[in-house]
């Protein structure tokens, strides 16, 4: 159970003057249940590779597996597949188009054809998930703040009830707080309902403290598939494709460098100041000791 | 999907057509299509022939961009010829059922047939080596005399490139609306013409507002950099006649010299 791309590759306006090889032989898994962080410089293939992950663009070469079918067989079922896995694009609140909000976030389960008692269970659920109050669900979008809208429309999103949620870029152009919060609750839904996660960013802050694996991409190809730490040992060339490690690798390496014996492998700022902590923790006991 | 709409689409390549100046080849171009309609005879249409196969081997854009923009007139074209053919009085040729082909009417339909042909190929041939932003550019200084009669030269200029350049942000922009909807299940092709014509909603509506917003932002960028119209405003890159563009004139010349000695010495 699995979303699995083999060999996969994809060009843009084939044929004319615009061509553009925009993926080469990428070979991903995601397995089940993993929260996965895909990352890259802007225009190295990111959003174009997760437009593959539910069939949207369609593989120059190569072949996508859901749960182990061919994706691109002649009867495979396309829009059951999309509402399966669910794409939440970047800026998602510029597709609102509905009177008010609980109608728009109804618009996916009613193209499942759902009858309405389910469609609105849903869309009430959904709304509920991403933590919007129900003083907004008869608002118009376009009275609500930048934030909410993009609530919304992630709840749009899950109101079909995903197996797998892939967001793009899901807290671009968000204020700290209102990144912190939708970041939160995504892991939240990860952790209880078990739901497929895979976040596209090109912050390794915000990566780093959410993923169990990271997929950085670069110039259409994968560079790097693995946990975080393993991937952040990498930091020189990650910065030579113009990514860095979170800073607290950084203040280890640097640390490590001065003969202090701390975790190289902190990913976090929590994690890194346990490690610290705990370094110093023994210092102490070995003087008295 | 979208993507592979081609209207007026700019071929990059470097090649004289595509460094001559705007004016020139609008000019060239209104003479050519003029030409086709001026000098009705075979022999005159050979001479087009040559004239536009030397612009096109010229344009270094590979011929089969140049047909693409047919496609959109092939049904059009197909009706012109058709009706020329049965509809024109004159001495019958061949009897099908009750329409008759005449002798003036097959001339007439395979004259129709070649004009159109070459009309859309001789201005795809423009637009495929001019940038939208030159050609208004070229229009612009084309017709500043007509300032003298207040005409707005300058604004309807300024109001044609934008609507220019904002035709590919929209199109990408309806692509990018379009996949968001299908990913929430949207169905944009089956259906009969009402169920169509609903489904276009979720695109629209979005689509309307983003229009609006990037209008809207455009207008404040331009104030914002002190645009106030075309009064005084000068050019980063000017447009002055060069050596090739006389050579261009000049070719025009002949060639329509040519068209014209073709018609009236070969005379069929």
């Amino acid at each position: 159970m699995s979303i699995k791309l083999e060999h996969v590759n994809y060009i843009y306006s084939p044929g004319t003057a615009y061509e553009k090889q925009a993926l080469t032989d990428i070979c991903l898994e995601f397995p089940d249940g993993q929260f996965a962080g895909i990352i890259g410089h802007t225009g190295s293939g990111k959003s174009t590779l997760i437009q593959h992950l539910n069939g949207l663009v369609r593989a120059t070469s190569g072949t996508v597996y859901y749960n182990g079918e061919d994706i691109y067989r002649e009867d495979y079922p396309m829009k059951d597949l999309r509402s399966r896995v669910g794409l939440v694009f970047q800026y998602p609140e510029y597709q609102l188009f509905e009177v008010d909000v609980f109608s728009d976030v109804c618009f996916g389960p009613k193209n499942l054809g759902l009858p309405k008692e389910e469609v609105e269970k849903r869309a009430y659920h959904a709304l509920q998930q991403v933590g919007l109050k129900e003083k907004y669900f008869k608002k118009s979008p376009f009275e609500l703040s930048g934030g909410q809208k993009r609530r919304a429309a992630i709840a749009g999103i899950l109101a079909m009830q995903p197996e797998v949620l892939i967001l793009d870029e899901p807290t671009a152009g968000l204020d700290p707080k209102g990144r912190d919060d939708i970041l939160d609750q995504i892991q939240l839904l990860h952790r209880e309902q078990g739901i497929t996660v895979v976040l596209v960013s090109h912050s390794m802050e915000d990566i780093a403290r959410y993923v169990e694996r990271i997929v950085v991409m670069d110039k259409g190809r994968v560079r790097f598939n693995d946990r975080p730490e393993k991937v952040f040992e990498h930091y020189r060339e990650l910065e030579q494709i113009g990514l860095a490690a979170p800073q607290v690798t950084y203040v280890m390496q640097a640390l490590r460098e001065r003969g202090m014996d701390v975790d190289i492998h902190a990913a976090t700022v929590e994690g890194a100041a346990a490690s610290i902590r705990s370094y110093f923790g023994n210092f102490e006991k070995r003087r008295e000791g | 999907m979208i993507r592979d709409i081609t209207i007026g689409q700019y071929y990059p390549a470097d090649s004289v057509i595509h460094r001559l100046d705007p004016r020139t080849k609008l000019v060239g171009t209104l003479a050519f299509i003029l030409s086709l309609f001026l000098f009705r005879s075979y022999a005159a249409y050979l001479v087009a022939t040559v004239f536009l196969a030397g612009v096109i081997r010229a344009s270094k854009v590979p011929f089969k961009f140049m047909v693409r923009g047919m496609k959109a007139i092939v049904f059009l074209l197909l009706i012109t010829v058709v009706f020329n053919m049965f509809l024109t009085p004159g001495e019958p040729l061949v009897r099908i059922w009750k329409l008759t082909v005449t002798r003036e009417g097959l001339e007439l339909a395979i004259f129709m047939a070649i004009r159109l042909t070459y009309l859309i190929i001789g201005s795809s041939v423009m637009t495929l080596t001019t940038t939208p932003n030159q050609l208004t550019d070229g229009m612009e200084k084309g017709l500043r005399p007509l300032n003298k009669l207040h005409v707005p030269v300058h604004e309807m200029a300024m109001i044609m490139s934008i609507a220019l350049r904002f035709i590919p942000i929209l199109l990408e922009e309806t692509d990018k609306i379009m996949k968001a909807q299908m990913a929430r299940g949207a169905d944009f092709e089956s259906g009969g013409v009402i169920k169509k014509a609903k489904s276009m909603v979720p695109l629209l509506v979005p689509l309307f507002i983003s229009a609006f917003r990037r209008a809207n932002d455009l207008a404040m960028a331009m104030e914002a950099r002190g645009y106030h119209g075309g009064e005084g405003r000068t050019k980063m890159k000017p447009l002055h006649y060069q050596k090739r563009d006389r050579a261009a004139y000049l070719t025009l010349v002949v060639y329509l010299l040519a068209m014209y000695g073709a018609k009236r010495i070969a005379g069929f």
